[in-house]
């Protein structure tokens, strides 16, 4: 099968193909069909690959396959060549697992419209442009995936593109991002002029041995700013939540479970390089908890049930970077990887809630709906467990690695444990405040939405039950100490090109380790407890005590005024000074005003001189005779 | 048998041209057939050079007829890596162009493919040129057919934007003739044998004084050419009031010449003054980038959009020639190709939306994504190209450029690279404002999606947009080693100390 590795990516970018070019003539089950068809083939090829990877010895667990040299000039070359390992192999299996449950699940959320092809085709061509990303065997190419699913994103959130407010969001998304791009770009240049080659095995192979620390800083931090306009971290997070304007299957794949993940995966993939700076590590470390916090309070009082997911999502990837920047990447890969489906299974609840709800976002016009969408409601409850850390929940087990080792990490700290853990406590809180305002309490639904208040169809919710399946178990695979399959499958990947024992000390701790759990875990339960005082016991509090601290309250509604400071000191004064200082002074004053005046002086030159041109022949004789005055003096006199 | 490729494709078009004049005037129908025929053949005719060019440094296809002897001036031709892609492009574009002019020239539509066809011979001219006399015949050549088509068949400010064009460039080539005397008198001065032959010029190491000079005459005439900030005000004006095929051609070929001289004549005649004049040059191409794209951001008018988009790409370009390195030069060539494919491509769809609203201004559109789909993934496609994104020719071109600055001065790459930025925030502000949002205008309502010629001119150039970025070594074998021949041309005559300061005087007493 390693000689097959293609096949992994054909197969969605043949539905792309098939669903954009001939989508028009297609009927929705067949458009439907073609596109989940093709992940659904993408998975078994990633499925087969993974399991021959198993048969390996542990050592050698990493094939690559050349397709064919993509760019070569001079001794820069660059390869169209795939890579499977533990690494890409989980990650393949996510994309493509997690990515033929949505499909699947589209395809009921999306009956009726006019775009449906064109919604497959995108969601195609995004599955094939992460699964290069994950596949490629050099940086060049994984730019080629990164800037690929940027495009889907861009394409997906501005689907129903006749809402101006869509289109926006899905260019602030392309536009930010091009901002981190920039970033990875330029990292992309350093590593060749440093290594004299972009492929992952040559890089990795030599830097501990040629890579001097501060240029391995440059490269990380440069490296870094890609992972933080992709993954959504302080500060070019912005677009994240606006890009919940797509369809919601699409916040689930791309927004939550995916390619916001993938600056994770990028920082994993050059763990190596990452290891030789610590100051980048630390700065990956506390980017992370610091946007972990950030999107957390903001999330408290979000009344928009997607934004809040979103503010999750980037409060997660958060933690995730925490774990990368303290050194424990497979903690962070786990978490990426339970995250993946509780996140997009909440996503998907949410998304039948609105389904039922005729596409209402607005919390405040919930409520009371556990009976009327009992399975919903079920598959929801799991999703917030999970991602609220509740112990024997998939998430419990992913967040209890980050806290610890961040902790227990040389390069973390008691600190970072502390507000991690409190960062726990308010997921847990945020998480329970949805479910309560959602289910819980008094219907706050309007009249006429109310009569159509129907669950969604089976093509919805069983892909919404697999999920909850792999929320609640998926974490067993990484159970500290008694079967941490997880860990144990990535560390050939880790451990391969450097050394990293920044964690042998923590096997031997254990009693403490089952302190800061259950610490950690009692936080959480606090958090559940106070949501369930607020919101089911006294539901009339939060609306008093927004306006005890109603400065507080704004700051956070208003999302800490970032929007509001981007658009004034970047947004604004660019357009400014583009308009009125450049164009319309330099370009048409300064520049061409200059060019005219030549062209004008020339031509009264041209003006005044034909006013010699009298035609009469005593004026030109007369200007002969001075002429020649004017000779003889020079040359008498000289 | 030696058959004279590069001199029937250079003439075919300008006998077709003659061909038409013995066409009825109302014969409009016979005119563009002929034309779109013998354009297609031109094209067809130019494909060998692509099949059957080496991959070596060596001039090819050559071809030397004596001229006018008593001046030492040859009827010389020839192409190489670097020219060949020139030549390509423009036989590739010529057939597309007569296509799109196939409804919208509503006034003596003889005289506009006239031009067409002689304008082609110019351009090819230039191209294949290996005599700077010859060379200079078809410069010259070129601009009159190019001022007709602006002055006869453009907009309304026509006639104020054709002289501006014929102005400028004019201004630019006086120096350059002057110039290429000097290089004449100097060389035969030194070696007695007076020639115009780019070949033997080239040999030949001028001195420093004169280099500074004879560099800033010849590249005053590229840079107006290319058009390089802030010799750039023409462009504009010029495209906005030419004809759709105009722009095409103007964007797609005739910007490259600048290019194509720097390529050719500046940088391995003038090395010393290129590194003299290297951080003014990288200075003004990476202000061009930045500026063009901040200036594209804010204008009303599409065509005046993508025309200083034009500003910023080339600007990447001469960035990249003037890096002096394989990845520099080489991601130059493809980004000149790239950009007469994509900026092509958007003149000709700008050209026709125009042609359906007779209006330019984006704020006259919205919400066109919904009435004419095609149209808008067309232009979603060239867009993106524009913008370079990776897998499609775009991203090969910006990335090897950026590349190779940054391995030569980083400053310059960091500054270049901000462009991924600026491009993506222009063009998809025009694309928003064109194609999302409502439909709310009446008139738009009634648009017709892309006829099936118009999908078929378009075609072609979507198919090389995505060869280039999936297979861009297809090209890049075939222009290294010429490429690598002239870097190793600039470095060695750099490195040669002996620059004969005497030889200025002996070559100037036997004057």
């Amino acid at each position: 099968m390693f000689e097959n590795i293609w096949l992994v990516p054909l197969f969605p970018f043949l539905g792309f193909l098939l669903n954009g070019l001939f989508g028009s003539k297609f009927s929705e089950k067949q458009a439907g069909i073609v596109g989940s068809g093709a992940v659904i083939l993408s998975f078994l090829a990633a499925g087969a690959i993974s399991y021959q990877l198993l048969s390996l010895p542990e050592a050698s667990r990493a094939v690559t396959q050349t397709v064919y040299t993509w760019i070569e000039t001079g001794a820069f070359r660059v390869d169209l060549s795939f890579t499977v390992d533990a690494l890409s192999a989980i990650m393949l299996l996510v994309v493509s697992g997690v990515g033929t449950l949505i499909h699947i699940y589209s395809i009921g959320y999306m009956h009726g419209d006019r775009g449906f092809a064109r919604y497959f085709a995108f969601l195609n061509l995004f599955t094939f442009s992460m699964l290069i990303l994950v596949l490629a065997d050099n940086f060049l190419l994984m730019f080629l995936g990164w800037e690929g699913v940027g495009l889907c994103s861009y394409l997906l959130i501005g689907f129903w593109y006749e809402d101006k407010d869509n289109a926006f969001a899905g260019r602030k998304a392309f536009v930010v991002n091009r901002v981190g791009d920039f970033g990875f770009l330029l990292g992309i240049c350093l590593i060749f002029a440093t290594f004299g080659t972009l492929d992952f095995d040559s890089v990795f192979a030599s830097a501990s041995d040629v890579l001097p620390p501060e240029t391995a800083t440059i490269i990380c931090l440069l490296l870094f700013v890609g992972a933080i306009g992709k993954s959504a971290q302080i500060p070019l997070y912005v677009w994240l939540p606006d890009a919940m304007a797509g369809p919601t299957p699409v916040s689930a794949l791309i927004h939550a479970a995916t390619m916001v993940t993938a600056g994770v995966y990028m920082v994993a993939r050059c763990h190596v390089l990452f290891l030789l700076s610590p100051m980048a590590m630390n700065v990956v470390a506390v980017i992370g908890l610091f946007t972990a916090f950030l999107a957390a309070t903001i999330a408290l009082v979000s009344t928009d049930i997607k934004k809040v997911l979103a503010y999750s999502t980037i409060s997660q990837l958060g933690y995730m970077f925490l774990a990368c920047g303290v050194g424990a990447f497979g903690a962070g890969i786990f978490h990426l990887y339970t995250h993946a489906f509780f996140k997009s299974l909440l996503f998907m609840s949410a998304g039948s809630v609105m389904h039922a709800l005729q596409n209402e976002t607005d919390m405040t016009k919930m409520g009371g709906l556990k009976s009327k969408l009992p399975v919903t409601y079920r598959v929801f409850l799991v999703g917030a467990l999970a991602l609220s850390g509740v112990p024997l929940f998939s998430g419990f087990f992913s967040k209890d690695a980050i806290l610890w080792k961040s902790v227990v990490s040389p390069l973390g700290g008691f600190g970072y444990w502390v507000i991690a853990t409190g960062i726990a406590g308010l997921t847990a809180f945020y998480t329970f405040r949805l479910i309560f305002l959602i289910f819980f309490g008094r219907s706050r639904v309007q009249k006429e939405v109310e009569k159509h208040i129907h669950e969604s169809p089976v093509i919805m919710t069983a892909p919404l039950g697999i999920l909850a399946l792999f929320s609640l178990a998926g974490g067993y695979v990484g159970m500290p100490h008694f079967w941490d399959k997880f860990d144990h499958f990535l560390q050939p990947v880790f451990s391969k090109y450097i050394e990293n024992n920044l964690f042998e000390r923590s096997e031997q701790l254990f009693g403490l380790e089952f302190g800061f759990m259950a610490t950690s875990t009692l936080v959480v339960l606090l958090g559940i407890g106070c949501a369930y005082m607020l919101y089911v016991v006294r539901p009339e509090l939060p609306a008093e005590l927004s306006q005890q601290f109603a400065g507080l309250h704004r700051f956070l509604f208003r999302k800490w005024y970032v929007d509001e400071l981007y658009d004034a000191t970047v947004v604004r004064p660019l357009a400014v000074v583009s308009d009125k200082v450049l164009w319309r002074w330099v370009d048409v004053k300064i520049i061409d005003g200059f060019v005219n005046k030549v062209a004008e002086w020339a031509g009264r030159l041209g003006a005044t001189l034909r006013l010699m041109e009298t035609g009469l022949v005593q004026n030109y004789a007369l200007m002969v005779v001075v002429g020649a005055v004017a000779l003889v003096g020079y040359f008498l006199l000289r | 048998m030696h058959i004279p490729l590069l001199t029937i494709i250079t003439a075919l078009p300008t006998v077709t041209a003659i061909l038409l004049v013995f066409l009825k005037r109302e014969n409009e129908r016979a005119i563009k057939y002929v034309t779109l025929l013998m354009s297609t053949v031109v094209f067809l005719a130019s494909l060998p050079l692509f099949f059957t060019f080496q991959s070596t440094a060596d001039m090819q296809f050559t071809e030397v007829h004596a001229w006018i002897p008593a001046l030492g001036t040859r009827y010389h031709v020839g192409i190489d890596g670097i020219s060949l892609f020139m030549v390509l492009l423009t036989t590739f574009l010529t057939p597309i162009v007569v296509l799109a002019s196939w409804t919208n020239i509503s006034r003596n539509l003889k005289g506009y493919m006239i031009s067409l066809l002689v304008l082609e011979t110019g351009i090819l001219g230039v191209f294949v040129s290996l005599d700077l006399f010859l060379f200079y015949v078809f410069w010259e050549v070129m601009l009159i057919p190019m001022y007709f088509i602006i002055g006869i068949w453009g907009g309304r400010n026509r006639i104020y934007a054709a002289v501006k064009f014929f102005i400028y460039t004019f201004v630019g080539s006086l120096l350059m003739l002057v110039a290429i005397l000097v290089l004449y008198f100097y060389h035969g001065g030194l070696t007695g044998e007076y020639t115009f032959d780019v070949l033997k010029l080239q040999e030949t190491h001028f001195p420093l004084g004169y280099q500074t000079w004879l560099f800033l005459a010849f590249g005053l005439s590229f840079a107006i050419k290319v058009p390089m900030f802030p010799f750039h005000t023409w462009l504009p004006d010029a495209h906005v009031e030419a004809p759709t095929g105009g722009s095409v051609i103007l964007a797609g070929v005739l910007l490259k010449m600048g290019a194509y001289g720097f390529l050719r004549f500046c940088l391995p005649f003038f090395p010393h003054a290129v590194e003299q004049f290297t951080p003014l040059i990288l200075t003004l191409a990476v202000v061009g980038i930045i500026y063009g794209a901040l200036v594209a951001m804010v204008q009303p008018d599409l065509k005046k959009l993508v025309a200083y988009s034009s500003v910023s790409h080339l600007g990447f370009v001469i960035l990249g020639i003037f890096t002096l390195n394989n990845q520099g030069i080489q991601g130059g060539l493809i980004q000149m190709v790239n950009h007469g494919l994509s900026t092509g491509a958007l003149f000709l769809l700008v050209g026709m939306i125009y042609e359906r609203r007779h209006t330019r201004r984006i704020a006259d559109f919205g919400g066109l994504a919904k009435q004419v789909p095609v149209f808008a993934t067309f232009f979603m496609i060239v867009m993106l190209s524009s913008i370079g994104l990776p897998g499609l020719n775009g991203f090969v071109g910006e990335y090897l450029i950026i590349l190779g600055a940054f391995l030569e001065q980083r400053v310059f790459a960091i500054f270049a690279a901000t462009g991924v930025v600026w491009t993506a925030v222009y063009m998809l502000l025009m694309y928003q404002r064109v194609m999302f949002g409502k439909l709310d205008k009446e008139e738009n309502k009634k648009l017709l999606d892309l006829s099936p010629r118009e999908i078929g001119l378009l075609v072609p150039i979507i198919f090389f947009i995505i060869f280039i970025g999936v297979y861009p070594n297809a090209f890049l074998k075939k222009m290294e080693p010429s490429v690598n021949h002239l870097i190793e041309v600039v470095k060695s005559k750099t490195l040669a100390s002996d620059i004969r300061e005497p030889s200025l005087i002996i070559g100037l007493r036997e004057e």
